[in-house]
């Protein structure tokens, strides 16, 4: 079991429940008419978390796989439930991609979101109240309540301020999440009933300190597996994200891409790879296969289709598939680079979809052939596309490169065959980004509704720019993001794979 | 000096930087001042280091910072100086100054300028880290960022659907080459557990023949889609469509012998491996051979000379597979500078013709053009291999080493030799019906025709004679020379470079060489005769072979086939499996959903009808029942007492009956 290291101020908590007291201050004290003090408080609050978790970073040991910030009260002493919080290097990337990411799509929302304001923002910082705490939860009771949580505002958001079929859209993502979760819920159960008396609820003792017999691992690796691969979404799970993403507004779309999909892929190395490690190798070949058909398949109809918002939520489900291939190279470089990876996709599939909201409120259309020449009329705009797409379809100098090119070696050292396929991947990836801006930028500037367009503002600028700096950051210099996550990689391959430390270290080179 | 060479990137980038922040806005039309000043500036210290290795014999590892690292993956951001990458440098940052400048004019006024010096100059930075490189990893860094400048480059006038079609097949047909190159970066990580050249080359004694054949292969595939070998060429002729100084820079002098320097720079790996030289070897011959007869009759003058590219690199490659590393590199420099020269030209000519690219509607521009033509004619001479020009000595070599060295045979001289007349046919060809004969140029135009500014021919003039002297640096010892090229390089590439066949036949070599030189006048004089002294003789053969002529006049219809084998299956593949997304994989969760709708409706019904009718016909019951009790409740006592009285009687009268 890693060591617990507390802090002197409670920033978890803090970070957590920061968004939750802005919800409730504009749910109480503000009016609906006041629509831009809400806005603006709500982006203030966004960027109050952000910076107070910019502290973690700081002072985060990188040096070892120790959970870090930990808080530990007693909460449902009945039944073993604590409030159990801490990160290590697993989480704590994902944490701070969900507090910028919450910024961003509050700040993207301005303009976009123009009834009912005061609920929407309401629904979106409590949304990143869910999201942080299933990243930061250590106890599998909270860990599920913040699960649970997390989708209610998301199906709001969807339903009442996204567009096309949005309450099928919304209906859909909600019931098919929930099944997968109650599945889950079958295992976390199970889990608990095998603690030893007084049963707990505690993630670090169910994973380090229970001899689970292989069978039993099997069952309970499928039921956290149903759950998480509906997140992900893993083929053939995954045709709730085109819809969901289709209809939801941007904002929605940013933290759906950008965050809540990382959760299933994080719940697999929280959860699945520690916890039923012999079961994690059975079922090599199996997850494997399903992340390289989702690879290819996602490509393949992404390069189909015929509305952005759906090619792009196409992708992520081909992104997705090389995260899931990494994690389960079982080795650091494919975990490392799964776990970046994650990063990567929030930032420029994040970025993509705030590109698409960005022309979807001028021109009210998502049609590829509605558009045509755009970039002599809005050069910034397509060039921040031109880099977001870059940094999707992995350029080395930008982050994708860095992810896509640590997995695919993973896989390579741990089953080279499984590479073979996924570097097609890489070629499919190029093929439809391409033709979608080919489609989208080049050409003649043909139609009349598009020659009087304006070219991104101030606002947009700022926030398609701070998420390219971080692309930038990650492809340049990945060194600090890599080494804040090595410790407890380290650890998790010791546990899932101890063989790995044992053949594979040795370099194969004579020693000098 | 050495130690600063990481400024040979930095200043281009620089000058990327300045131009892509602001020139839309700011710079505009002067925008060449940071693309021309930069590169000059990379250039000065690329001679300075190059002076450096070549005469201090300096040279080394210069680690700028540790790029990726992972539980144990190292990978640096490093640069190699040695006398490959000095003679690397040298072309890029020479050649890549003087497109530059030719650019000011070329490009003058063009809505896009900044754009476009922005664009060559994150070429050049990509470029020059692809050849500086101390490592595989960055050397892939560069790769892919040269083939994004080219996607850029080739779509530069993107409002044309075949320029932004051109380069999206570009970048797409690179990226299959970058993905084999990918699967042998994997290899090799993974079998010497490092990126870098150093320890790898040190240590490659450790793999096997199989391996080797394996790890080079996948190298060969980034190869060939990088350079534009058979089966990867194809986006080569299309990015013609990009503007002529880009043809020049990236798709004839620098960024297309990317996958020679990068099989030079692997000798030692490919030494390894017989069979991994001889595909080299072979692919490099046919597609010489191959792509020289498809420039046999195109009408397009940069067509042309982007099949006479391909063609070229094929000989590149083919010297490389033989093991004359040091011949293949020293073809790439004087390709680089008669090609970049004849691209450069034919801009000229475009230019004074005003975008016509179409050599049917050319002839006699001689008089209007003489500087033009001069120096076109220099280049076609040292392409065609005629002494003393440059592309005599390096074609040369290369054809010696194909007849003599230990991985040589006969067929490939001869393979080499017949893609030799070809070469010198097309060229004069092309020279004929530009400069020659009578004017077909159409009227409206042909009264505009003038040559170019100062700023694009004095760069024709510097190539031009860098394409007479070019050569010069590698005399061979047959001809009193002292091959200086081939020793200098052999500091790095001696590896791979056979020692010299013992028995050193300098009459077998004089023989071949004026064979080739006979071979090369042929084709020289075969296309005065059927251009100039009996023009209609091509018609005439055309007529008579009309096979061989549509086959080569369509190239093979090697784009059909693709288009009809890979590109419309891929097409049809992602139309079914969306289909299959939304009717099959989607259909079952709405199936599900709808199966509970179903299911849950129909409980609805079994509930109002079955359970619910139980409920209620029970309270149906009791109701109806009420309604008889109610009549009891009459609320009068002698009713009661009545009843009471009747109950007791029937209760007695069972108690004396019964018991």
């Amino acid at each position: 079991m890693p060591e617990l290291i507390k802090f002197s101020i409670p920033l978890l908590s803090l970070t957590l429940f920061i968004p939750l007291l802005g919800a409730v201050i504009i749910m109480l004290f503000i009016p609906k008419q006041r629509t831009s003090l809400i806005k603006w408080f709500a982006f203030i609050i966004s960027v109050i978390d952000f910076l107070v978790s910019l502290p973690l970073v700081k002072y985060f040991d990188p040096s070892t796989n120790a959970m870090q910030f930990v808080e530990q009260h007693s909460w449902i002493p009945s039944i073993g439930v604590e409030y159990f919080l801490g990160i290590d290097g697993i989480s704590i990337l994902l944490v701070m991609l969900t507090t910028l990411l919450t910024a961003v799509s509050v700040l993207c929302s301005f303009m976009a979101i123009d009834y009912r304001e005061k609920e929407f923002y309401v629904c979106l910082l409590l949304l990143s109240t869910g999201m942080l705490g299933v990243f930061m939860a250590l106890d599998f009771f909270l860990f599920y309540v913040f699960w649970e949580v997390m989708l209610v505002p998301m199906y709001f958001l969807i339903g009442v301020w996204g567009g096309g079929r949005k309450l099928y859209s919304a209906i859909k993502f909600f019931l098919y999440t929930l099944f997968g979760s109650v599945i889950m819920l079958l295992g976390i159960l199970t889990l608990y009933f095998l603690t030893p008396e007084p049963h707990t609820f505690n993630i670090l003792k169910m994973t380090y300190e229970l001899n689970i017999p292989e069978g039993l691992q099997k069952w309970l690796f499928l039921a956290f597996f149903i759950g998480f691969a509906i997140k992900v979404p893993m083929f053939p799970f995954h045709t709730w994200l085109p819809d969901a993403h289709t209809d939801a507004p941007t904002a929605g779309s940013v933290i759906l891409a950008g965050v809540l999909l990382k959760m299933g892929t994080y719940g697999f190395v929280r959860f699945n790879l520690p916890m039923f490690p012999e079961a994690s190798h059975f079922f090599v070949p199996f997850m494997a296969v399903l992340a390289i058909i989702g690879i290819i398949y996602g490509a393949l109809v992404a390069m189909a289709q015929e509305d952005v918002k759906r090619l792009v939520a196409y992708s992520s489900v081909s992104h997705l598939g090389f995260v899931m291939l990494g994690i389960f190279a079982l080795n650091p470089q494919g975990i490392v680079g799964g776990m970046l990876q994650m990063i990567n996709h929030g930032l420029s599939t994040g970025g993509l979809f705030l590109l698409v909201g960005i022309i979807y409120e001028r021109r009210h259309t998502r049609m590829i052939s509605d558009f045509g020449g755009l970039s002599h009329r809005l050069p910034i705009f397509s060039t921040l596309f031109a880099i977001t797409m870059l940094s999707s379809i992995g350029l080395p100098g930008l982050n994708g490169f860095v992810g896509e090119f640590l997995i695919l070696l993973g896989v390579f050292k741990a089953t080279y065959i499984y590479a073979v396929f996924g570097v097609t991947g890489i070629i499919l990836g190029a093929a439809y980004m391409l033709w979608l801006y080919q489609r989208m930028m080049f050409g003649s500037l043909d139609k009349p509704e598009n020659q009087k367009l304006k070219d991104c503002n101030l606002r947009e600028i700022i926030y398609m720019v701070s998420l390219i700096i971080f692309m930038f950051w990650i492809g340049l210099y990945p060194k600090p993001y890599l080494n804040i996550m090595g410790p407890t990689v380290d650890k998790l391959v010791e546990r899932v794979n101890p063989a790995y430390f044992q053949t594979a270290q040795q370099s194969p080179l004579p020693q000098k | 000096m050495v130690d600063y060479v990481w400024l040979i990137p930095f200043f281009p980038a620089v000058g990327f930087v300045i131009n892509g922040l602001l020139g839309r806005k700011y710079i505009k039309d002067r925008s060449h001042y940071p693309g021309v000043i930069s590169v000059g500036l990379s250039l000065l210290v690329a001679i300075l280091v190059f002076w450096e290795v070549a005469f201090g014999r300096g040279g080394g590892d210069v680690v700028l910072y540790q790029w990726i690292i992972g539980t144990g993956l190292e990978a640096n951001v490093g640069f190699l100086i040695d006398p490959l990458s000095a003679v690397m440098i040298m072309v890029v940052c020479g050649v890549g100054f003087l497109i530059h400048v030719y650019s000011i004019g070329y490009m003058h006024g063009d809505g896009g300028y900044y754009r476009f010096f922005a664009y060559l100059n994150l070429f050049m930075f990509s470029m020059l880290i692809l050849v500086l490189a101390d490592n595989y990893l960055l050397m892939f860094v560069g790769w892919e960022g040269v083939g994004l400048c080219s996607y850029l480059l080739i779509g530069f006038w993107f409002q044309k659907k075949s320029a932004a079609d051109a380069g999206k097949k570009a970048f797409v047909v690179n990226r299959i080459g970058d993905a084999g190159f990918l699967l042998g970066l994997f290899l090799i990580y993974s079998l010497f557990g490092t990126f870098n050249f150093i320890p790898v080359f040190e240590n490659a004694h450790i793999l096997t023949a199989a391996t080797a054949t394996i790890i080079t292969l996948c190298l060969f595939v980034g190869a060939v889609g990088k350079s534009a070998q058979i089966p990867l060429y194809v986006w080569l002729p299309d990015a013609m469509e990009g503007p002529t100084p880009v043809s020049a820079l990236i798709h004839a002098a620098t960024m297309v012998t990317a996958g020679v320097y990068m099989v030079a720079r692997s000798h030692v790996l490919y030494s390894l491996s017989p069979y991994s030289m001889a595909v080299v070897a072979l692919v490099g011959a046919f597609t010489a051979i191959f792509s020289a007869s498809i420039g046999l009759t195109q009408n397009d003058i940069k067509r042309v000379l982007a099949y006479s590219t391909v063609s070229q690199l094929g000989y590149m490659f083919l010297a490389c597979g033989v093991g004359a590393f040091g011949a293949a590199i020293f073809h790439l420099m004087t390709h680089a500078f008669f090609k970049a020269l004849l691209f450069l030209g034919s801009g000229s000519v475009i230019h004074a013709l005003q975008g016509e690219q179409d050599m049917r509607k050319m002839g006699a521009l001689k008089p209007h053009t003489p500087r033009t033509y001069w120096t076109f004619l220099i280049a076609s001479l040292a392409i065609a291999g005629i002494p003393p020009f440059a592309g005599f000595f390096s074609k040369d070599e290369i054809l010696w080493q194909a007849f003599s060295s230990p991985h040589g045979s006969l067929w490939l001289w001869l393979m080499g030799v017949a893609a030799a007349g070809m070469t010198a046919f097309y060229m004069f060809r092309l020279i004929f019906l530009t400069f020659h004969g009578s004017s077909r140029v159409e009227p409206e135009v042909a009264h505009h025709i003038h040559e170019s500014p100062n700023n694009m021919t004095i760069p024709l003039i510097i190539l031009a004679f860098l394409s007479v002297v070019g050569g010069w640096v590698g005399i061979p010892e047959a001809l009193g020379g002292s091959n200086q090229i081939h020793h200098f390089l052999a500091r790095v590439l001696e590896h791979g470079a056979h020692p010299d066949p013992p028995i050193h036949s300098t009459s077998l070599e004089f023989l071949l060489m004026l064979i080739s030189i006979l071979v090369a006048a042929t084709g020289i004089f075969l296309a005065y005769h059927m251009y100039i002294r009996r023009p209609e003789l091509p018609a005439r053969l055309a007529g008579r072979f009309p096979g061989i002529y549509q086959a080569l006049l369509n190239k093979y219809w090697v784009d059909e086939l693709y288009q009809y084998f890979v590109v419309n299956p891929i097409k049809r593949g992602m139309r079914f499996l969306w289909d299959l997304d939304n009717y099959i994989v989607d259909g079952a969760v709405n199936g599900t959903g709808f199966i509970t709708v179903l299911n849950s409706r129909l409980s609805g019904i079994f509930d109002l009808y079955t359970v619910d009718g139980a409920v209620n016909s029970m309270s149906t019951l009791f109701n109806n029942g009420a309604r008889g009790f109610r009549r009891l409740h009459t609320g009068l006592v002698h009713n009661y007492a009545l009843a009471m009285v009747f109950g007791i009687f029937i209760f007695v009268s069972l108690y004396l009956f019964f018991i």
